[in-house]
């Protein structure tokens, strides 16, 4: 009896990424100097998003030509993204063959009161979150993967810190509480039971956690390890940067070796310009990503 | 106590660690050449194979790696299989070479094939439920490696000498008797160099 699409294949895949780094590229070139730089995995879009930021607009799933032009390009695997809530959007880059799938707040919405049923995909999915109640309900949906949602496309580690540092203190407490609490803990978090309870006896997540939304530099990636993610997205922060190949084997190499910090010295010099970043205060309140979905 | 290390450069570490832990030996996350020193023996996880070979040649591991592996025993499990095999389907250059095999990567297809399926292992259990994610297999052994399970006419688990290698991941699941068959391995080789 041959079995897809279980929790533990779907789960497993997302184990397999630990301690890498996940690469947003927008064609086969990037993906490829990703692939020889070490990324454990590529996200294929359209645009980064610093530039769908820039942009304005509604951002939608990426032109299934650049999908493809990426599959075709490397070997490892790729993810892409769809709209929170857009069922066909993932059912198209399910039968296109993506390894992965992000329900991601970084394109516009589709739906502004549901998130997918993941659990009906064959494909495992990555979701955002800012809170433990937000990664309960996620992996209640059957998110395989967790990532913080930070605020994309900034170049700002500030919210995803946030978002880390707000999980981790929330499994401690978890962790920490009596079995007769536990209910109106999850009430007061929105997060299913049974799954708070399930992290509370393993002390962590029951899927992996990645840091994501602001990684500019090496040590901005090794920080997040330090807090406890299990990888690291990098959104814009590679190929909006001033040498993109030298910042991606760099970024690479400081989240395998995150406590090195001589070793993350040598790999920050010369690197050249980050991304240009943005104060997260500037934003309007329309112009937050993170504040998509709940 | 019988030590044995998991490459920690990337990938599912902490499975191995643990599975080891349950299967009677000790175990520790090797991320710099040093930390090889005391080991009785390797185990090489999954995770990306690409990835892993570029962080081995950048912190020069390939020849530390080759030296441990003429005496002590190493276990690798889907990419870590990739990094033993002698040749790669597709690829003009292979990894430690430790392994008369040749491996194809990918060869059940992409993420959504990935799949959980019952194992026989020659040795191990008649019902092993081995977990297969973009998997790659043994497409042929040299004369040396002992066949250890087949799944639909492909070979996913092998062994010549003290090496051993899967093609999915026990590490992800509860049953830690292929980890108990390796810690064995690791014994019977100890009290042979002792």
């Amino acid at each position: 009896m041959l079995k897809t699409g279980t929790d533990r294949v779907k789960r497993g895949m997302a184990e397999m990424q630990k301690g890498g780094v996940i690469m947003d590229v927008i064609n086969a070139e990037q993906a490829k100097i990703a692939e020889a730089s070490g990324a454990v995995a590529v996200m294929a879009l359209e645009r980064v998003p610093a530039d769908i930021r820039a942009a304005g607009g509604v951002a939608r799933m990426a032109d299934p030509t650049i999908v493809e032009e990426v599959l075709n390009a490397v070997s490892i695997p790729v993810m892409a993204k769809a709209r929170i809530g857009h069922i066909v959007e993932a059912r198209v880059l399910e039968s296109m063959g993506v390894d992965y799938l992000d329900e991601s707040e970084v394109l516009t919405p589709a739906d502004e009161v549901f998130h997918l049923n993941k659990r009906d995909f064959t494909v495992p999915f990555v979701c955002g979150a800012r809170d433990l109640g937000e990664a309960s309900r996620r992996i209640g949906e059957g998110a395989s993967m967790i990532r913080t949602k930070g605020e994309p496309g900034t170049g700002n580690i500030v919210e995803a810190v946030r978002h880390m540092r707000m999980i981790q203190g929330q499994i401690r407490k978890v962790s920490a509480m009596s079995e007769d609490e536990l209910m109106t803990e999850a009430k007061n978090l929105g997060a299913p039971y049974e799954i708070l309870l399930q992290i509370k006896k393993d002390g962590r997540l029951p899927v992996v956690n990645f840091a994501a939304g602001g990684v500019a530099t090496p040590a901005d990636a090794a920080l997040m390890m330090e807090l406890g993610a299990d990888g690291v997205f990098v959104g814009s922060g590679i190929f909006k940067s001033a040498n993109p190949e030298k910042f991606a084997r760099a970024i690479v190499e400081a989240t395998t070796h995150y406590r090195d910090y001589e070793l993350i010295a040598e790999l920050s010099k010369g690197l050249g310009t980050a991304m240009k970043g943005i104060d997260i205060s500037t934003l309007l309140p329309g112009d937050r990503m993170q504040d998509r979905g709940w | 106590m019988t030590k044995i290390g998991v490459l920690a450069l990337q990938g599912a570490v902490r499975e191995h660690i643990k599975a080891l832990q349950e299967s009677g030996a000790e175990a520790v996350g090797v991320k710099r050449i040093d930390e090889l020193n005391d080991l009785d023996g390797l185990v090489i996880p999954g995770g990306e194979s690409t990835a892993m070979r570029r962080l081995i040649d950048k912190y020069e591991f390939l020849e530390p790696l080759k030296a441990f592996a003429k005496e002590k025993p190493v276990f690798g499990t889907c990419a870590g299989l990739i990094l033993m095999a002698k040749t790669i389907q597709g690829q003009d250059t292979a990894h430690l070479e430790l392994i008369d095999m040749t491996v194809e990567r990918n060869a059940f297809g992409r993420q959504k094939d990935s799949f959980e399926a019952e194992l026989q292992i020659k040795g191990v259990g008649e019902d092993v439920n081995g977990v297969f994610i973009r998997a790659p297999y043994i497409v042929n052994v040299g004369k040396d490696v002992e066949v250890l399970s087949v799944h639909n006419d492909r070979i996913v688990a092998a062994r010549q000498g003290h090496f051993l290698c899967a093609a999915f991941h026990p590490e992800l699941t509860d049953d830690y008797r292929l980890h108990q068959f390796f810690v064995q391995m690791v014994n019977e080789t100890k009290k042979v160099i002792a």
